[in-house]
Order: C-alpha cells, then structure tokens, then sequence
C-alpha cells in the first residue's frame, strides 16, 4: 500500500465541476469514507484538453505544467489525484513532454516566467488517477473490510475509455508486470468492483473508442458507436457499465437518449460512475453519491437489488 | 468490398445462429474493414503478418503517419483474441462468436467514421501532437 497518497492534491478539473458534478460528489464522499485526504489544488486552470492541444500542444503543456507547479511549489506535494481521464492525460502527458524534450521544456518555463510563477520541474510531481488512488492505498482487501452492502448480483461490464491507457508511454508506471496497470486490458476497476461484491462482465470493448469529442462533429457516427457498446455490454449479461471518466459517462448516457429518440433504438444497460458503485458498497445513500443527478436512471436497478 | 457492404453484411451475421457462422469469415471482415481505410488513404493493403496475423499489421500499416488509428488497436488484438477462443474451443464458443462480430461491427464503425472525418479518434490520440512529436512551439504568446 502507498502511503504517500493517502493525503493527496486533488484536481477535479472542468468536467467534474459541471456534467459530471456526481463523479466529484462520489469521488469525495468514497475518499472520506475511506480515511484518504483530498486537498484541492488551488487557483488550478484547465488541463488544455482536447480544444487547446489541437490548437497548439506546448500552450497546453504550459496550461498543465502550471497546475503540477502550484501543487509542487505552492502547495508542497508530489502527488496530483485526477478522477477525469482527459486531465490525467494530459498531466501525465506535461511530464513526459518536459522530461523528453527540450523544446517543450523550455516553452513551459518560459510561459511560466511571463506568468509570473515558479516554473514546474519534471519529475517532482506524480499524477494518479483516482482508480490508482483507491486501489493503491486501500486495495481490494481493504475494500472487502468495508463493504457493508455487497454489490453481490450486480453484472457491471467496465469502460475505460480511450485516455486512460493511451498512447502507452506516457504512463511508464503500466504494464510493469505484477499488480501494475495494463494498457492493453486495464483492471484496476474490475479489480475494486469485484472486491466490492459485483459479478465483472469479460467486456471486449473496455477501451473501444465511444466517438468521444467527435460528438458535434459527426454525431450519428457516435450513436453507433456508443450503441454498439451498449448493446455488447448487454450481450455480456452486464446490467450496469461503470465508467471512470467524465466524457465516456456523459457520452454513453446521451447517445442512449439520442439512440432512442432518433433511432428508436432502445438499451437497458445503465451507467455509473465507478466511485458511486464503490459508495453504495460502503453504504453511503445513493443521494449522498448523487445518482440522482445522473441521465441514466440506475435507481429501480438499485432498489431492485437492495442497493437504493 | 465496400464499408457500407461490410456493415451490412456484420449486421446480417449478427442475426444468423452463431453455430452457422465461420469464424474465419469474421477474421477476414476485420481485415477488409481495415482495407477500406488503407486504399483510401491512396496505399496498397499489405499482405503481411505481424505476430502471425495479417490484421495487425494491417493495423500497423494504417496507424502510419496517424496516430489517431491507434484507437482501434486494442479492437484489432480483441478481434484475434475472440477468434482464438473459438477456434480452441473447436467452433464451440458461441459467446466469443457474439463478441468477434461486436468487435468487428466496432472496427467498422470507427473507420466509416474515420472516412467520414479523419479526426476521429483524435481525441484519445490528441496524443496525436505527442505521437506525431510535434515541436511547435507556443510562438504567439
């Protein structure tokens, strides 16, 4: 167990502070109820994302870096904890970049000079993702001890999405071998939900694309896509798709709307954040973890068994 | 064969007996799929194998020069992987047959959707900068 990321800064980023405020809401709540310590980075900025990185890739390392030196030099810590996989991403992407190449480097510490901050120095801050955060200080026989309503019953097929294991060396820490993370079949999620009771699906398409950002762009393509996974993940014999990432829940929930109205195509399957499935587990209410305020109405699923 | 000939035929398949289905043909789907995308892109499809598959280095092929591509590896290794489990299992891995064509009915989709607009799959690569290495620099600011 890692003792270092018991108390940890916490980077919520933009998703989690709008349509995926139920990720936030239960990542907090399964943190405190787990004894770990999130201290949200102050003044943080956005990652870049997808929208700045295509603009311009070393104005948005600049816009991570900055983040990883406020935790490092103003706040003091050496780890970031961040739930959205597109923010993870890129944090981890900043480190590599600076680390590896000179040209971004020094892009970054000059923006960081004309901004008037402390230039952030690669390698004094390691960015986690909040199933690293869970599975590393508390693990699955620490979950099993906290587990006061299995999630026994429960079929749940997990979608990793696309960020958290791509491109592969960005993410030196995984497939090491051991009880590392696996870029090819990740597991981490599988690893925690059946530690918590539930019955894990064999999902062939956990890091499939969902069309993600290309939803404006060409929208019937993502219905497709996401149906696609819906409906494999309902020919798994999976009731619920866990998710851990913002735009991956968000996608699949409004694409199973869009699929219905527009296609008249219908699925059952429900989606919930990994962190709200963790919660019910340790017998926090489902009002605590927000499920009411996701799209897809898990609830009478819930109730149906005992969990709600 | 074209996409659109392809989807049709994968969702044909899927509503056929999955003991009627040759897994093989599934193979040979995924490979086409990828096809579609090599010889748009102006290229000759390898006949290649890479790790004792033509589909991956297929895959390989495509990924060349857009790192995008790379979001449909892991369905091209799934694909041979489900395929794997029928053939040891004789024929008889009805579920590997479902989740073979799921696969393959995914591969088709992403590159329709990649022919439609090339970014797709940017984002997860929008690691496309990093792959690509680019050097731009912030000149502007």
């Amino acid at each position: 167990m890692n003792e270092n990321y018991k108390k940890v800064a916490y980077y919520p980023g933009c998703a989690l502070e709008g349509t995926a405020n139920a990720y936030d809401h239960s990542t907090r709540a399964v943190g405190k109820k787990l004894g770990l310590e999130l201290v949200e980075l102050k003044n943080w900025n956005c990652c870049g994302a997808m929208e700045v990185k295509n603009l311009d890739p070393q104005l948005q390392n600049y816009l991570s870096a900055r983040n990883l030196s406020i935790a490092a030099n103003e706040m003091g810590f050496d780890t970031v904890m961040a739930p959205c996989n597109g923010c993870y991403h890129n944090l981890k992407k900043v480190e590599y970049d600076v680390t590896h190449r000179p040209e971004a480097r020094e892009t970054v510490d000059r923006l960081s000079d004309k901004a008037g901050h402390a230039k952030y120095e690669p390698g004094s801050v390691e960015t986690i993702h909040a199933l690293d955060w869970i599975k590393k200080t508390v693990g699955e026989e620490g979950l099993k001890d906290r587990v006061v309503r299995s999630l026994e019953g429960l079929k749940i097929a997990n979608y990793y999405g696309c960020m958290y294991s791509r491109p592969r060396h960005i993410f030196p820490e995984k497939d090491q071998g051991g009880d590392s993370e696996n870029t090819d079949a990740p597991h981490y999620m599988d690893d925690l939900l059946q530690a918590a009771g539930a019955t894990i699906v064999n999902y062939p398409l956990k890091t499939a694309c969902c069309g993600g950002a290309h939803t404006l762009a060409d929208s019937n393509t993502s219905t497709k896509l996401v149906v696609n996974l819906l409906r494999t993940a309902e020919a798994c014999g999976a009731d619920i798709i866990a998710t851990e990432c913002p735009t991956c829940h968000t996608g699949l929930e409004m694409h199973q709307v869009r699929a219905e109205t527009e296609f008249d195509v219908k699925t059952n399957v429900v989606m919930l954040y990994f962190t709200q499935l963790l919660g019910l587990a340790m017998g926090l209410s489902p009002r605590k973890l927000s499920i009411h305020e996701n799209i897809s109405d898990s609830l009478p699923l819930l109730k149906q068994k005992g969990l709600a | 064969m074209q996409l659109a000939e392809i989807e049709q035929r994968l969702l044909a398949l899927q509503m056929l007996p999955t003991d009627t289905i040759d897994i093989d043909d599934v193979l040979a789907i995924g490979e086409a799929v990828l096809c579609c995308w090599i010889t748009a892109t102006g290229a000759i499809p390898t006949d290649k194998k890479k790790e004792g598959y033509r589909l991956l280095a297929l895959h390989r092929q495509g990924a060349k020069g857009d790192p995008s591509f790379n979001a449909c590896r892991e369905s091209c290794r799934e694909l041979i992987y489900q395929v794997n489990v029928v053939k040891l299992n004789d024929g008889r891995a009805p579920a590997a047959v479902t989740m073979a064509l799921a696969v393959a009915y995914h591969l088709c989709l992403f590159i329709g959707g990649k022919l439609t607009d090339p970014a797709l799959g940017d984002f997860c690569c929008s690691s496309r900068p990093t792959r690509m290495e680019s050097t731009e620099p912030a000149a502007s600011i």
